[in-house]
């Protein structure tokens, strides 16, 4: 690293980038996905939750990438936990003293963001051999690349489930009720998250085929 | 990939728990006043809410002073009022825990601008995941219930935390607790829609069975326990 390299070069870039397509998290790599399913049916807990992993991942990414090279490699896993486990549990008491109603929203999710693999797996396979910048970096991309797929699948799960987007009542506004529509109750199940997602992915990899993998 | 010693790993990991151990109580003693303030704010919203009174964060405090006159604990076991205790403070949670005689319950009265009283009374119970509670205000012949709010903590997005919308509060209103022969019939969730004739029939939340049935029985042993004291007011009125 003896050469300066600017701090938004394009590799750097890339780290953000990269995870809002060819590497997301969710719809690529198949991960987080216990989490899309249970807050995504309405949409403002969606982006609650989003803001959150990404403090979460940010912060112990480049905790993780600070510490890289005094943590033993043989006690790595517990110390990532710790440093996520802390992260969230401050979070979640932010939360409960400046944002209460979102925080009795997402009530257990919070907690359960300790849980998420996508933090796991990008402290394990970038912020232990990368520097604090480009970990920081690629964990604002992650968890980007991981809220949009939460915005888009709880923008149609509210939209069709419930008629709302972000609580107000848009479908009886415009009177779509009054020509014989009703709200569709399975987009409020698990279920229904699924086959969003699955439709996200079918969309993605029809317009990018180096995603399609040989069979 | 460099090795370490034992050493360094016990020390390397005494130094991880004191330090995180330190922030987070740090935090959480530096939050905590926010917190409780905010849970307190949540109790008086909850309580106006169970009166129908719009409110908000910012105003809840001022609005409840104005609208919530009188507030005692009866003492389930004499039916008279404990004075040494203050209703709001009161956790109903812990009072359903005590055997009836035991238990302590509070009691608010609120004066409305056209002149009524509302009596409202907690109400705590187990939903699927987590507990759930809320309030309940009665017109003052005590049979007939004003308004309901109820809350909890973990239950599903859009299947159980449903409980906590304005329609499903709203349906309680005219419902009775009392049947035309005095005996105590609670209210009933009803499953697939209910009677609109009924006296004390509201909709369940489908999805939501687990919390409906929790939900159905806390207000027959909450609205239960207080049965007593709605039975005497009703005699002195």
């Amino acid at each position: 690293m003896s050469d300066k390299e600017p701090l938004f070069s394009s590799k750097n870039l890339k780290l953000l980038t990269n995870p809002l397509n060819v590497e997301n998290p969710i719809t690529v790599q198949v991960l987080g996905i216990c989490s899309a399913l249970a807050i995504t049916v309405k949409l403002e807990p969606a982006v609650v939750m989003a803001i959150s992993v990404m403090v979460v991942l940010a912060v112990s990414n480049v905790v993780i990438s600070a510490l890289r090279k005094l943590i033993p490699p043989r006690i790595r896993i517990i110390v990532q936990l710790t440093v996520i486990a802390t992260m969230v549990i401050l979070v979640d008491q932010i939360l409960k003293a400046f944002a209460y109603d979102v925080s009795k929203q997402l009530s257990v999710f919070v907690g359960l963001i300790i849980t998420n693999c996508i933090i796991m797996g990008r402290l394990e396979a970038f912020a232990m051999s990368n520097s604090p910048w480009t970990a920081f970096l690629d964990g604002i991309g992650n968890s980007v690349g991981y809220g949009v797929i939460l915005i888009i699948v709880g923008f149609f799960r509210e939209l069709l489930g419930s008629g709302e987007i972000f609580g107000y009542p848009i479908f009886e506004k415009i009177g779509i009720y009054n020509i014989g529509y009703e709200n569709n109750g399975f987009m409020i199940l698990p279920p229904m998250a699924l086959i969003i997602i699955g439709i996200i992915i079918w969309v993605q990899r029809s317009r990018n085929k180096e995603l399609i993998e040989e069979s | 990939m460099k090795s370490f010693s034992n050493t360094y790993i016990f020390v390397f990991s005494t130094i991880m728990v004191v330090v995180v151990a330190a922030l987070l109580s740090t935090a959480a003693m530096v939050l905590q006043p926010l917190q409780e303030k905010n849970i307190e704010i949540q109790k008086k919203r909850n309580i106006l809410s169970s009166i129908r009174i719009e409110n908000n964060a910012k105003n809840a405090e001022e609005l409840y002073d104005k609208f919530i006159s009188d507030s005692y604990v009866i003492n389930a076991d004499t039916e008279e009022k404990d004075e040494s205790l203050n209703a709001f403070e009161i956790e109903m949670g812990l009072q359903m825990k005590k055997s009836p005689e035991h238990r302590s319950l509070p009691v608010f009265i609120s004066s409305l601008d056209d002149g009524t009283k509302k009596y409202i009374v907690p109400v705590h119970g187990k939903g699927l995941w987590g507990p759930i509670y809320g309030f309940v205000s009665l017109n003052d012949d005590f049979i007939t219930l004003y308004g309901a709010v109820f809350n909890h903590d973990d239950e599903t997005p859009g299947l159980g935390a449903e409980i906590n919308t304005d329609w499903f509060g709203a349906q309680f209103t005219d419902k009775k607790i009392f049947n035309n022969s005095m005996e105590f019939i609670s209210i009933d969730l009803v499953k697939g829609g209910a009677d609109p004739e009924s006296l004390n029939e509201v909709d369940a939340i489908s999805g939501g069975t687990l919390t409906s049935n929790g939900l159905e029985k806390m207000l027959y042993d909450c609205l239960g326990s207080y049965q007593t004291y709605f039975k005497n007011q009703m005699k002195n009125n």
